[in-house]
């Protein structure tokens, strides 16, 4: 295999008139790719009204294309699809990154099947092995098992990241990049058989579980709403944020579907995770094993996620909270 | 109304937990993992059924999968699908999501013209959620993925989909392919006599030929990813247990929290 030639492209996201953090993190991944063999950056932007390029510049990119065009103002996957696979086509980059949201998975398998390319889900890592083949590391089975993608025969090679999967880079010190306008006049000839009538999102309030240095997760374990209001008081003192496992999601005690930690959810890595009622299943544990230092509390003395903990405790959540309450209270008092 | 459901019989998620690569085949041990119907395919199922109840028609259901899944498809069956077709040979064996999207859109053809053809949004074992996108485009017909609310007024679809914290509305006609989120519905135990009904129920098993395809352009040789070594990502750490009274123990997490930098 001989060295891989062409850009390393990155197809932003943006949420309520701002670039989504999951744009510069995959900035931060191209850059790091491109690095190797001299290879340029470059980001693409798709809206109406938009204006990124020196944002994306400042974060490291060679090259903004900016897709200014009202009938790109709100994503849709067909026509966000078209205009890509147009843009693709004219430049021919090696490598495109995509977000692994809900639309930027949905836009990445539209556009690599209009290509007739390959696409990895999920990537976990990407790497140039000694060959420089573009390595994707891709989770399955909940991400029990991580398997290795190669794209060989076709171009370009297209990967998806989940947000928070990797760390957003400094801005550079000095930064180069251009803008370049392009046109959505594919659209011209294409006429839409859908709709996209509006977008609805809340901005959940609180500390997201991605910023907070400590992470209380809570699991079935829990046991009621009760209890769950003291695991929200606990972490209200700690100045951290709580999370939760799917099944104490189902049961409807938590703050919504944004807490959720996991393959279907967020990946955390505060400083300090702290488990109660959570049994260690895979799914689970893939969204936080980076965490710094992993507490567990499990009345089950051989849970599996014991085995997954730096600090295990043998208790019942609903005795020990209470305590530990009134504990970091008093510990917080004396340091006053 | 004209429905299909892409099902995919994956390994019980429940058990993954139990499975473990062989450290010197390098393979993958996942024996006696029980077979299921993808959890998310079960809510497609469930909302074709429920259309084809208001509207009447047919729902048929379409698998590419080993020859063994014949008995988990029979699920889908006894849940009110009517009939069943099972794509299986082994020139699909290897497939990545581009090609499976092609292979099942190639045996969708050769069935009929569907009004709707539903799918998960997700498959648990691989988990790309790339199918119904790719279906879509193989089909020629729009799609939508993470779907988690359908209604029909006067022949439009009005369809919400699932973003991060939050939906968007769309308007679409047939045909359309859309992969559905759980939250959309919540499917129907298996009835006893859905049960007996599955057993006469057309169950049709293509292969190559039947499907007139080219070897090369299926399973792994057609597919433009390919699948390099497997490994386990390491989760394993050794632990130290808190114990005593609860009031030494809170005590002891006090002190792992100082020395993280916490609480400062
Ligand atoms: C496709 C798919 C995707 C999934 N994605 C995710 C995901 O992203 N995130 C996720 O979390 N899960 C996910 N799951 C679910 C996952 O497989 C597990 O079922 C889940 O993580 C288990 O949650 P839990 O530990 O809270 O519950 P359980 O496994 O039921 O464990 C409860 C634990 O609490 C302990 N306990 C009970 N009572 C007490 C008490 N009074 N005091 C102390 N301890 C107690 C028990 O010993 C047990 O260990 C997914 C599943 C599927 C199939
Ligand atoms: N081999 C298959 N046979 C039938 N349907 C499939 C197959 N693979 C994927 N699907 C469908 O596509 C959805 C998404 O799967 P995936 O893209 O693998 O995450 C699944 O929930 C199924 O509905």
């Amino acid at each position: 295999m001989e060295k891989q030639h062409g850009e390393v492209w990155i197809i932003t996201e943006q949420a309520k008139g701002r670039l989504n953090e999951v744009s510069f993190e995959l900035l931060g991944k191209a850059r790091e790719l491109a690095a190797k063999d001299g290879l340029p950056v470059s980001a693409v932007v798709m809206g109406s009204g938009i204006d990124f390029g020196n944002e994306l510049i400042a974060y490291g990119a060679d090259r903004v294309f900016l897709i200014d065009d009202p009938r790109l103002a709100l994503y849709q996957n067909d026509n966000y699809a078209v205009v890509l696979e147009n843009l693709i086509r004219k430049y021919s980059p090696a490598i495109v990154l995509f977000s692994a949201s809900y639309c930027g998975s949905e836009l990445s398998a539209t556009v690599a099947a209009k290509l007739e390319t390959g696409l990895a889900a999920h990537c976990v890592d990407l790497y140039f092995n000694e060959q420089a083949e573009f390595v994707q590391v891709v989770p399955a089975f909940g991400g029990r098992v991580l398997g290795d993608i190669l794209c060989p025969h076709t171009r370009p090679q297209i990967a998806s990241v989940k947000p928070g999967m990797f760390k957003k880079p400094e801005k550079e010190s000095e930064p180069h990049g251009v803008i370049m306008e392009e046109s959505a006049a594919v659209l011209d000839h294409y006429e839409s058989p859908l709709k996209a009538l509006r977008v609805v999102q809340e901005q959940p309030v609180g500390l997201p579980l991605e910023e907070a240095e400590i992470v209380l997760a809570g699991g079935w374990g829990v046991g009621s709403a009760e209890v769950w209001q003291s695991l929200e008081e606990l972490g209200r003192e700690l100045n951290g944020a709580v999370g939760c496992t799917r099944p104490a999601l189902d049961e409807g005690w938590t703050k919504g579907e944004h807490t959720l930690i996991g393959v279907s959810g967020k990946t955390v890595r505060p400083k300090v995770y702290i488990g109660f009622g959570v049994s260690g299943a895979t799914h689970h544990v893939v969204g936080m094993k980076d965490s710094g230092v992993v507490i567990n509390i499990n009345n089950n003395p051989e849970e599996t996620v014991f085995q997954v903990s730096d600090y295990g405790v043998v208790a019942d959540v609903k005795d020990l909270l209470p305590v530990l309450l009134k504990k970091i209270r008093k510990a917080k008092e004396d340091r006053q | 109304m004209n429905i299909a459901v892409c099902v995919k019989p994956v390994p019980d998620p429940k058990s993954y937990d139990k499975i473990t690569i062989n450290p010197e085949t390098k393979l993958l041990e996942r024996n006696k993992i029980p077979m299921v119907i993808n959890p998310t395919d079960k809510h497609a199922i469930e909302a074709a059924i429920q259309l084809k109840e208001l509207y009447g028609g047919k729902v048929i259901l379409i698998s590419m999968a080993p020859p063994g899944a014949k008995e988990v498809l029979k699920d889908g069956l006894a849940m009110g699908v009517d009939e069943a077709y099972l794509l299986s040979d082994r020139f699909f064996a290897g497939a990545d999501t581009f090609v499976t999207a092609k292979t099942l859109a190639t045996g969708l053809k050769k069935i009929e013209n569907f009004d709707l053809v539903f799918a998960g949004s997700e498959s648990a074992d691989g988990g790309t959620s790339h199918v119904p996108s790719q279906l879509g485009e193989m089909l020629g017909i729009p799609h939508l993925n993470h779907v988690m609310a359908l209604v029909m007024e006067d022949g439009i679809l009005k369809i919400k989909t699932k973003i991060e914290n939050g939906y968007m509305d769309y308007e679409g006609r047939l045909p359309m392919v859309l992969g559905v989120v759980r939250e959309i519905n919540t499917p129907r135990y298996i009835p006893l006599m859905g049960v007996i009904q599955a057993q006469g129920k057309p169950f049709t098993v293509w292969g190559l030929n039947d499907l007139q395809l080219d070897p090369a352009v299926v399973g792994l040789a057609g597919s433009p990813t390919k699948p390099g070594s497997l490994h386990t990502p390491p989760l394993g750490r050794k632990v130290e247990m808190l114990d005593g009274e609860l009031e030494k123990v809170a005590e002891k997490i006090i002190v792992v929290l100082h020395s993280a930098g916490l609480l400062s």
